[in-house]
C-alpha cells in the first residue's frame, strides 16, 4: 500500500511542477485567435497531459492488478453453501468478463489522447458516423448481456425456487437491534402461529407466540446463537417486528429483507461445518456471523448472531437439549385454552412437579 | 418549421418594443428574483456548489469514523455539539445516531440538491435558450419561481441539520417503517417532517423547471434550428427534463403517502408492528409499495443526474477533438433508449427485499437490456477521440475522465444487475462503489467540465488553465483512489450504512485500506478548494473571455462575451447546418458554426448540402423575432 502512495505522490509532484511551469507560457499569450507562437506553447501543455493520461493508465493497470491480488486474501473465504458455490462462479465468470472490458475500454479512452494529441499540421478526420459500427458494438454487448441474462436466470430460478419438503425449517426475527430464531421443537417439527398483537416483551414473548395453537407449546427461542445442520436443506422463515432489517450471511451467501407483516425466505444448504471451517482457516476462534443489512436504526452496526452449522447427529442432540419456550415460561400456560392444557402441561410438567402445581395454582 | 415558426410569431407580436431599450432594472429584480435564465442559471450554480461543499464536508466526517474507528472526535465538538460525546477521559465519539443522520443527509444532497438541481438547475437555464437560439425560456416567471421553490426547500432542509433531534437518518432512500416511526429512530421525528417537506417543495421546483425546458426546446427555437439541428446537450436536457416530469410526481406521492402515515394514522406502508413495548394499530399497510413508488422515481433520477452530464461531455468532446461526434443520431437514440427503459428497470434495487422472484427475473432482463445503448454511449465517445486533433482544456479533461468513470462504474451494474449475483452484493459496499463511480463522480466531473467550458460565456472571463489541470488531477487520482478500493471491501461483504464493522469477525478486515479510502477522500476534497479559488477569482480577475475562446460552433457563441437581457442584440442568428462541423475536409477553418450558411461553404459542402442552399431562402424568410416578454 505505501508502495502505491509513494510512486502515486511522486507522480502527482511532477505533474504538478512541469504543468505549472510549461503552462506559465500558455496562460500568458491566448488572444482572439490561436497565433502560431501559442500553438507551439499549446503544445507543451498539450503533450503533457495527453502523455498524464496514459501515464496514469499505465500506473492504475499495475495498480488495480497488485492491490487486486494483495486484497484477494480478504475477500471472503469460499462460499459454505452450496448455491454460494454457483454464484460465486458466476461471480468470478462475470467479474473476468467486465475486467476484459474495463481493460480494453479504457486502454482505448486513454491511449487515443496521446496519440491524437493536437498538432497544427494536422487536421482531426471526419468522421461522423459509420453504421456498421455502431450496429457491431450493439450487437456484441446485447450477445453478451444476453449469455449473463441466461446463466443468472438459471441460477437465481434455483436459488429461489420452493424449499424441498424436509427442509429444516427455522424462524428468524429480526427487531432493534438483534436477531432472534425459533424453532418448530422436536416433538412435531411445526412451528406455532404467532401475531404480532400477542407481543410482549415485559413477559417474555418477544415473538408473539400465539399459545391458542397447539404446535406452539414444543417449540424453542433463542437469542444469542442459531444452530443449523450441515448438508441438509435449511429453510429460514424470516420476519420482523418494528422495522425493515436484513438477514445477511455472508459465508452462506445468503441475504433476503425481514420486512413487518409480510414475512419471507431463504433457503440453503450448508455445506461446512463450523468445525470445517476452523481447521480450514486455522482459527480456531472462527464463527459464522449473521449480519443485518437493511438500515434499521442506531444500532444496525450491531445487529449480530453467531450462526453453529453442526454435523447433523450433534445438530439433533443439540435441538434434544434445548428446553421449549413453555417449558421455560411456564407463566404461558394461563393462555392456552383449556381443552389443549394437557397436551400442554406435558411440557411444563417435564420441570420439576412442584413448579407446575405452583404455575397450575396460578393459573386457575 | 414553418409551423413552429408560426407559432412563436402569434405570441410575440404582442410585444412591440425590441429588448434593446430595454429599461434598467432595479438590482432586486436582476439579480435577485430575476427572470433572466442566465441569472437563474448561476443561482443553480452557486446554491449547488454551496451544497456541494456541505455535502462533501459531511461525506469526511463520516469517512473519518469509518477509516479511523478508534480517533478521538472531540476536536469536532465545537462544530457538532452534542453528536460528539465525550467520555470521561475527554475523548469524543460520534454518535452512532448522527452517523446515520449524516449519510442521509450527504446522500439526499449530492442526489438531488447538488446532481438534480445544481447540475440540470445550472446547465438546462444557461444552455438552452442560448444553444436554441431563443431570448429567455418559454415562461421567466416559472423559472423564476423554479429557482425560488429549490431555494426554500434548500432552506428547510439545512434548517433541519440543526434540530435538536438531527436531521432524517433513514439513508436517502427513506424507507418506512423506520421513516414512519418517531420512536424508532430520533431522525424520524421532526428531521423526517422537514425532509418530506423540503422535498414535496424540491418536487415542485424541479417540475416548473423540467415544464420550462420542454416547452422552451419545442417552441422557442429559432430559424432554422430544426430537431436534427440540436446540440446533443439540448437532447440530453431535454430527456432530462421528462424523465423528472414523468417520475418526480410519483416521488410526491409517496411522500404524501408517508406523510399521512406519520401524521395522520392512516396505514399505507405500515403492518404489524411491535416497538418500545406496545403494538400499533396499523394494519394491511406493506413497505414494499414504499421501495415500488420510490425506485420508480430513484432509478429514473439517476439518469436525470447522469444525463446532462453526458450531454455537456458531448460538446466538450466534440470541440476539443475538432471533430464532430460520432454517431449523432445513435447519440440520441441511445438516450431516448435510456429514457425508455429508466421506466422500467426499478425494481433491481429491490432483488432482495422479498419481491416474487418471478418479478426480479423480469427485471434482470430489463435492467440488463439498458446496459446496451449505455455501452454504445461509450464507445461513441471514443471513437469521437480516434483520429481526432485533441486540445486538452480542463473541461476536456473532465470530460474524458467522465467517460472513464462511466465506464468503469458502469460496468459493474452488470454485476448488479444480475439478480442472483445481487444476493451478495446487495446494500455491500460493493453497490457503494457501483454508483459513486457511474453517477457521482460521472455527474460531477460533468458538472465540473460544464463550468470550465462555459465559465467564459457566464462570466465574461476566463478560468486559470493551469490551477484547472492541477484540479483535474488531484481530483481524477483522488476519486479513483477513494472508489475503486471500495469494490474490494464490497466483494468481501461488507455492509453499508455501518458505524462501525469491527464488531464482526467477518468484517474486521481491511483496516488499513480503510483508513487509506479515508485519506484519498480528503485528498480529493482538498483538491476542490483549488477549484473554488479559480472559480471565485476568476469571476472578479479572470482574464478577459475572447468571443468563441474554443472554437466551437454552438450558437451561445455568436452572443456578445457579456450577453444582455434578450443575449442577442440584433435579431437571433439562422442556423443553417448541425453543430459538429469540425475539420470538415475543404474548409479553411476546422470548424464551421451552425449560423454560417452552405451558400457561404462552398468549397466544403457534401452533395447533399448543396442541394440545401436554395432552401436557405426559405429559411430566412420566416418572421422569427421573439422578443423576450415582460
Ligand atoms: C450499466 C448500466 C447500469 C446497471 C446495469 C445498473 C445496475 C444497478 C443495480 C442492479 C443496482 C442495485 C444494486 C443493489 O442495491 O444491490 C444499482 C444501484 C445503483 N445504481 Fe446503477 N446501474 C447502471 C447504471 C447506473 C447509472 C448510469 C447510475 C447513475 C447515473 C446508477 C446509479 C445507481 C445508484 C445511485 C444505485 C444505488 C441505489 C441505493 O441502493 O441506494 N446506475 N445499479
Ligand atoms: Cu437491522
Ligand atoms: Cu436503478
Amino acid at each position: 500500500m505505501t508502495l502505491i502512495i509513494g510512486l502515486l505522490a511522486i507522480l502527482f509532484l511532477i505533474l504538478t511542477g512541469v504543468v505549472i511551469s510549461k503552462t506559465q507560457q500558455l496562460i500568458k499569450g491566448v488572444k482572439g485567435e490561436i497565433e502560431e507562437k501559442e500553438y507551439n506553447s499549446l503544445n507543451k501543455s498539450n503533450n503533457l497531459n495527453a502523455i498524464g493520461l496514459f501515464i496514469f493508465w499505465i500506473i492504475s493497470v499495475i495498480g488495480v492488478i497488485w492491490s487486486f491480488f494483495d486484497a484477494r486474501k480478504d475477500f471472503l473465504p469460499e462460499a459454505s453453501s452450496v448455491h454460494g458455490k454457483e454464484t460465486d462462479y458466476w461471480f468470478w465468470l462475470s467479474m473476468a468478463v467486465i475486467m476484459a472490458a474495463f481493460f480494453v475500454v479504457n486502454t482505448l479512452l486513454f491511449y487515443f489522447p496521446m496519440k491524437y494529441k493536437f498538432d497544427k499540421n494536422r487536421k482531426a478526420t471526419f468522421y461522423p458516423h459509420n453504421n456498421n459500427l455502431e450496429v457491431i458494438w450493439t450487437i456484441v454487448p446485447a450477445l453478451i448481456m444476453a449469455g449473463l441474462v441466461f446463466t443468472g436466470l438459471r441460477v437465481w430460478n434455483k436459488v429461489m425456487a420452493d424449499a424441498p419438503e424436509d427442509a429444516e425449517v427455522i424462524e428468524i426475527m429480526g427487531r432493534q437491534f438483534a436477531w432472534a430464531v425459533r424453532y418448530p421443537g422436536v416433538d412435531d417439527n411445526k412451528l406455532g402461529n404467532y401475531d404480532f398483537r400477542l407481543m410482549d416483551d415485559a413477559a417474555g414473548n418477544n415473538f408473539g407466540i400465539d399459545f391458542t395453537d397447539q404446535n406452539s407449546f414444543d417449540d424453542f427461542t433463542n437469542g444469542t446463537e442459531m444452530h443449523i445442520p450441515k448438508g441438509k436443506p435449511v429453510n429460514l422463515k424470516i420476519r420482523a417486528r418494528d422495522v425493515l432489517h436484513s438477514v445477511f450471511i455472508p459465508h452462506m451467501r445468503v441475504k433476503m429483507d425481514a420486512v413487518p407483516g409480510m414475512p419471507t425466505k431463504f433457503w440453503f444448504v450448508a455445506d461446512k461445518s463450523t468445525e470445517d471451517m476452523r481447521k480450514e482457516l486455522g482459527n480456531p476462534d472462527f464463527n459464522y456471523e449473521i449480519a443485518c443489512t437493511e438500515v434499521c436504526g442506531r444500532s444496525h452496526f450491531g445487529m449480530k448472531l453467531i450462526m453453529i452449522v453442526d454435523e447433523p447427529a450433534d445438530y439433533e442432540k443439540w435441538k434434544k437439549e434445548q428446553k421449549p419456550f413453555l417449558t421455560l415460561n411456564p407463566d404461558f400456560l394461563s393462555k392456552v385454552p383449556e381443552n389443549l392444557k394437557a397436551r400442554a402441561l406435558k411440557y411444563v410438567e417435564s420441570e420439576s412437579a412442584s413448579e407446575v402445581a405452583a404455575v397450575t395454582d396460578v393459573t386457575e | 418549421m414553418a409551423t413552429v415558426a408560426e407559432h412563436i410569431e402569434t405570441q410575440d407580436h404582442a410585444h412591440g418594443h425590441g429588448h434593446e431599450e430595454h429599461h434598467e432594472q432595479s438590482f432586486i429584480r436582476k439579480y435577485i428574483f430575476s427572470e433572466d435564465h442566465k441569472v437563474i442559471a448561476k443561482q443553480y450554480l452557486f446554491s449547488g456548489i454551496i451544497w456541494a461543499v456541505i455535502g462533501g464536508l459531511m461525506s469526511l466526517v463520516f469517512r473519518l469514523q469509518l477509516g479511523f474507528p478508534e480517533m478521538d472526535m472531540a476536536w469536532l465538538k465545537p462544530v457538532l455539539g452534542q453528536w460528539v460525546s465525550l467520555a470521561p477521559d475527554g475523548t469524543g465519539k460520534l454518535d452512532p445516531n448522527f452517523y446515520l443522520a449524516l449519510v442521509t443527509m450527504h446522500g439526499t444532497i449530492m442526489v438531488f440538491f447538488v446532481l438534480t438541481a445544481g447540475l440540470s438547475g445550472t446547465f438546462s437555464n444557461f444552455l438552452i435558450p442560448l444553444q436554441v437560439g431563443a431570448r429567455d425560456m418559454a415562461s421567466g416567471f416559472m423559472n423564476m419561481l423554479s429557482y425560488w421553490f429549490f431555494f426554500i426547500s434548500s432552506v428547510i432542509m439545512f434548517w433541519s441539520i440543526f434540530l435538536e433531534t438531527g436531521p432524517a437518518g433513514g439513508g436517502w432512500v427513506i424507507y418506512p417503517p423506520l421513516s414512519a416511526l418517531g420512536e424508532a429512530n430520533p431522525g424520524s421525528q421532526s428531521g423526517m417532517t422537514l425532509w418530506l417537506v423540503a422535498m414535496a417543495l424540491f418536487i415542485v421546483s424541479s417540475l416548473l423547471g423540467g415544464i420550462n425546458y420542454v416547452t422552451t426546446v419545442i417552441n422557442l427555437r429559432t430559424k432554422g434550428m430544426s430537431f436534427d439541428r440540436l446540440p446533443l446537450t439540448i437532447w440530453a436536457f431535454t430527456f432530462t427534463a421528462i424523465l423528472g416530469i414523468l417520475s418526480f410526481p410519483v416521488l410526491l406521492s409517496a411522500a404524501l403517502l408517508l406523510i399521512f402515515d406519520r401524521s395522520f394514522g392512516t396505514s399505507f406502508y405500515l403492518s404489524d408492528i411491535y416497538i418500545n413495548g406496545h403494538a400499533l394499530p396499523n394494519q394491511g399497510g406493506s413497505p414494499i409499495l414504499f421501495q415500488h413508488l420510490f425506485w420508480f422515481l430513484g432509478h429514473p433520477e439517476v439518469y436525470i443526474v447522469i444525463l446532462p452530464a453526458l450531454g455537456l461531455t458531448s460538446e466538450i468532446i466534440a470541440t476539443n477533438s475538432r471533430k464532430p461526434i460520432f454517431g449523432y443520431k445513435a447519440m440520441i437514440f441511445s438516450m431516448a433508449g435510456i429514457m425508455f427503459l429508466a421506466f422500467i428497470v426499478w425494481a433491481h434495487h429491490m432483488f432482495m427485499t422479498g419481491m416474487n422472484p418471478f418479478l426480479g427475473s423480469v427485471f434482470m432482463l430489463l435492467t440488463l437490456i439498458i446496459a446496451v445503448p449505455s455501452a454504445v454511449k461509450a464507445f461513441n465517445y471514443i471513437t469521437t477521440l480516434w483520429r481526432g486533433n485533441i486540445i486538452f482544456t480542463p473541461a476536456m479533461m473532465f470530460a474524458i475522465g467522465l467517460v472513464s468513470f462511466f465506464v468503469s462504474g458502469g460496468l459493474t451494474g452488470i454485476i448488479l444487475g444480475n439478480s442472483s449475483l445481487d444476493i451478495q452484493l446487495h446494500d455491500t459496499y460493493f453497490v457503494v462503489a457501483h454508483f459513486h463511480l457511474v453517477m457521482g463522480a460521472a455527474a460531477i466531473f460533468g458538472m465540473i467540465g460544464g463550468v470550465y467550458h462555459w465559465f467564459p460565456k457566464m462570466f465574461g472571463r476566463m478560468m486559470n488553465d493551469t490551477l484547472g489541470y492541477l484540479h483535474f488531477w488531484l481530483t481524477f487520482i483522488g476519486v479513483y483512489l477513494v472508489f475503486f478500493p471500495m469494490h474490494y471491501i464490497g466483494i468481501a461483504g461488507f455492509p453499508r450504512r455501518y458505524y462501525q464493522w469491527s464488531g464482526f469477525e467477518t468484517f474486521n478486515t481491511f483496516a488499513d485500506l480503510n483508513a487509506f479510502m479515508t485519506i484519498a477522500a480528503i485528498l480529493a476534497f482538498a483538491a476542490q478548494i483549488i477549484f473554488i479559488y479559480n472559480f471565485i477569482y476568476s469571476i472578479f480577475w479572470g482574464k478577459k473571455a475572447p468571443a468563441n475562446p474554443w472554437r466551437s460552433n454552438t450558437l451561445e457563441w455568436t452572443t456578445p462575451i457579456n450577453p444582455g437581457h434578450g443575449n442577442w442584440p440584433g435579431e437571433i442568428p439562422t442556423v443553417y447546418r448541425w453543430p459538429y462541423d469540425y475539420s470538415k475536409p475543404g474548409s479553411e477553418s476546422d470548424f464551421i458554426p451552425q449560423n454560417i450558411p452552405f451558400s457561404a461553404t462552398p468549397e466544403s459542402n457534401l452533395p447533399e448540402e448543396n442541394e440545401m442552399i436554395s432552401e436557405e431562402k426559405e429559411i430566412e424568410k420566416i418572421e422569427f423575432n421573439h422578443n423576450i416578454p415582460d
